[in-house]
């Protein structure tokens, strides 16, 4: 735990053994549309009270946390973060890549299935929920295989791994190309509500692509990938639910066509969402200049066009939820020229400092982008969380949003150090991270 | 016993290829048929002279030995003489051998043929072509005529009555011929017919055949009098329509606390090859109130009820 005190003889842990207050603090909730300066009260863990008559004034005996208007907001949720567990240990254990969701306000993650083995069995979920207890210190939700093996072929025991908690199944890294099994997991997981996450990319088209396909790729002499291949996936995918009515949310799209298909499920009352990597939103595919393979990921950084498209897509509220991506690779893995280098960007420390550029830079709201990282994820995943109410666990941020910082990779608390955003100039980051009421990270200037 | 007449009522049909078409009065009366061939199959001279000369062919494509077994007593104990044939249906064109099949089994002149076949349609084909009489012993995902009529006489023997009583069909409806058969039988006897099986195995459409649909055995089952479950094929249980045998077991397998949902007098029913930790638990499979052994007497019972009702039909009768 990376907690320390503040210089501030008043602060204190914000343990769970006693009540506490957080004070003085500019209090945002997307899920309620609030944003108004008040202080927050946690007991037991939970949410007790919270609003403007406790801006100034806590109950006594409560451990008293002064946020100094810095933002308080409910803790971040990312459905779209791989560890190496289990596995590739080496890589990222749910303990580091938990350090990494703390440090960077992700107070809940979702854990893909493609691990080694697969999470297709419910003693795998079981696996991952023991491991996280014992060893996170944020909560963790296990994501199950939508197929075996991830295979693309038989469908997995999706009603007993929900019951063993899975929260939502994928194919991870891979299309379900075949469209008869597709339209039969989302027949048959409609029947357990359970949700399908689907990686939107036709294997064919993609072929050996390692970037986004145009003037810069064939500049570069790489092999692109069209978005075409993501868009032809997703219409196919789209016109599966309007048939089977089976919950689904395209894991990450990049690119304007996608968006579009979307807008028109969501139109048609479609049980359809999205997601948005914080690369897309972020980086475009300038950023890979001379083949930094750090910006190597998967769906590739597309053009300037595409990555406003996708901004004004989280804005509008198209794009549901954006993600870290978290995919943490060793440096074996990316120091390799580019073609044979691993996909992948670590993600969790630096989503919301990366995304806070754009509300620098006017291009998003605070509200509009919190809503894309906190109440719409927890809306699709059915969680409680996501928001600040009363009786809820204190999932909370207290956010600096002006604080000019340098992003080292070897501060991280990640194991693996491939960011996107090494030596990157960010301004803002998360003061302090609390789950169930008790501090996981805090960090001053 | 001798040949019987029905002054009031008689089947008015040459065949039975389908269930579709007949009316809630000739069901009755091939059920009444049937209650007697059941008592006749009780007695220790059980047979009678109604098919005496009459040749009956049980012309299989496909390999069933507890159906084809059931019509060749059937049509024993009525006094036909009884031929036995299997065609493999794989191994040649179908539609040719089948159509060749029917004229040469024509030209031997029999009097009845039972016939099975993996194709829907394909035994109402095959009575095109011939001049006996057909009766359908399961064609495809179509039709198990005499399974359904069993099945409503197991029913009303042991319930007294079919109207009005809510029977649940489990499993896999998609493929199931006998799930089709029952729901328009029971229907036509005034039954209320639900259908329990996950979407993968629903086929589409299908509460426009007179069924309320459940996805969820707990409700589907709720205050049940009857609870029919169907065989799922192995081939069936390994991810392409379910992940598993376990998880169908978890989900649709009849187990106690399931059939806790059905009335407490609740009859157990399955048209058999039964999969033990499947479909049906064995210990609900051996209840009290199953009656699956059942089911295989009257299966006899309805096959003699048919064969007889066919008979005024014959050629040169």
């Amino acid at each position: 735990m990376a907690a320390q005190n503040d210089n501030d003889p008043k602060v204190g842990e914000g343990s769970s053994d006693g009540p506490s207050a957080l004070i003085n603090a500019r209090i945002v909730d997307p899920a309620s549309g609030h944003d108004e300066l008040g202080g927050l009260l946690i007991e037991d863990g939970m949410i007790a009270d919270f609003g403007p008559h406790l801006r100034r004034n806590a109950p006594k005996g409560a451990d008293i946390i002064d946020c100094r208007g810095k933002v308080l907001a409910p803790g971040l949720i990312d459905m779209q973060v791989a560890t190496g567990e289990p596995g590739d240990e080496h890589r990222e254990t749910l303990e580091t890549a938990s350090r990494a969701a703390a440090a960077g306000g992700v107070t809940t993650m979702m854990v893909t299935p493609d691990t080694d083995p697969v999470i297709d069995d419910v003693a795998l979920v079981d696996f991952i929920q023991r491991r996280a207890r014992d060893t996170a210190q944020v909560h963790v939700l296990p994501s199950a295989a939508l197929t075996k093996e991830l295979a693309g072929q038989e469908m997995s025991e999706i009603g007993l791994l929900r019951e063993a908690g899975a929260v939502a199944f994928s194919n991870g890294p891979h299309s379900v190309v075949n469209a008869q099994v597709m339209c039969r997991l989302l027949t048959y997981a409609r029947d357990f509500d359970a949700l399908v996450i689907h990686h939107v990319e036709d294997p064919d088209l993609a072929r050996s692509g390692v970037m986004n396909s145009g003037s810069m790729a064939s500049r570069l002499g790489l092999p692109g990938i069209h978005s075409a291949a993501e868009t032809i996936m997703l219409e196919r995918d789209v016109r599966l639910v309007d048939w089977t009515r089976g919950r689904y949310h395209a894991a990450m799209i990049s690119c304007d066509d996608s968006l579009g298909v979307i807008r028109q499920a969501k139109k048609r009352k479609l049980p359809v969402t999205c997601g948005v990597s914080i690369n897309n939103l972020a980086l475009n595919e300038n950023d890979i200049g001379p083949y930094r393979t750090f910006f190597k990921v998967r769906p590739p950084l597309r053009c300037e066009d595409e990555r406003r498209a996708m901004v004004e897509g989280v804005a509008r509220g198209h794009i549901d939820v954006i993600v870290s991506a978290h995919n943490p690779q060793d440096v074996d893995a990316k120091r390799r020229p580019f073609q044979e280098a691993s996909d992948g960007a670590i993600g969790l420390e630096t989503m919301l400092s990366a995304a806070l550029r754009l509300v620098h830079d006017d291009e998003l709201t605070l509200l509009e982008l919190l809503r894309a990282m906190t109440a719409r994820p927890a809306e699709i995943l059915g969680l409680a969380s996501g928001r600040i109410a009363q009786g809820l666990p204190a999932d909370l941020i207290v956010v600096d949003l002006d604080v000019p910082w340098v992003v080292a990779p070897e501060k991280l608390q990640s194991r693996s150090k491939n960011t996107a955003f090494d030596e990157a100039r960010l301004t803002g980051y998360v003061c302090r991270t609390l789950v169930n009421g008790r501090t996981v990270h805090q960090r001053s200037r | 016993m001798s040949k019987r007449t029905h002054s009031t009522a008689q089947y008015p049909h040459r065949h039975l290829l389908s269930i579709e078409g007949l009316t809630a009065g000739e069901l009755t009366l091939l059920l009444d048929l049937a209650e007697k061939a059941a008592a006749q199959s009780r007695e220790i001279m059980k047979k009678t002279d109604t098919l005496r000369g009459r040749t009956q062919v049980n012309l299989f494509f496909e390999a069933s030995t507890r159906t084809q077994s059931s019509f060749e007593l059937a049509g024993k104990r009525l006094g036909a003489d009884v031929m036995n044939m299997s065609v493999s249906a794989s191994s040649v064109n179908k539609g040719e051998t089948l159509l060749d099949t029917a004229v040469t089994l024509n030209a031997m002149r029999p009097d009845i043929l039972v016939v099975r076949h993996s194709e829907a349609g394909a035994v109402e084909l095959l009575s095109q072509k011939v001049d006996c009489s057909v009766i359908n012993a399961g064609d495809g995902s179509h039709q198990h005529p005499t399974q359904a009529l069993l099945d409503a006489l197991t029913i009303r023997r042991n319930k007294g009555k079919i109207e009005t009583l809510i029977v649940t069909i489990c499993g896999d409806i998609l493929h199931s011929r006998v799930a089709r058969s029952n729901i328009m039988t029971l229907n036509a006897l005034g039954a209320q017919v639900r259908v329990v099986a996950p979407s993968t195995l629903l086929p589409p459409g299908v509460e426009d055949l007179g069924v309320e649909v459940f996805t969820s055995m707990a409700e589907g089952l709720k205050d049940a009098d009857v609870v029919m479950m169907l065989r799922l094929q192995r081939e069936r249980m390994s991810g392409a329509f379910v992940p598993s045998t376990r998880e169908y077991f978890r989900f649709f397998g009849l187990d106690h606390d399931k059939l806790a949902h059905a009335r407490p007098d609740a009859l157990i029913m399955h048209p058999g090859p039964m999969n033990r930790g499947v479909e049906i638990d064995s210990a609900v499979a051996d209840d009290e109130r199953s009656v699956i052994r059942e089911q295989v007497e009257m299966g006899v019972a309805v096959r003699m009820a048919v064969l007889e009702a066919l008979a005024r039909h014959l050629p040169n009768s």
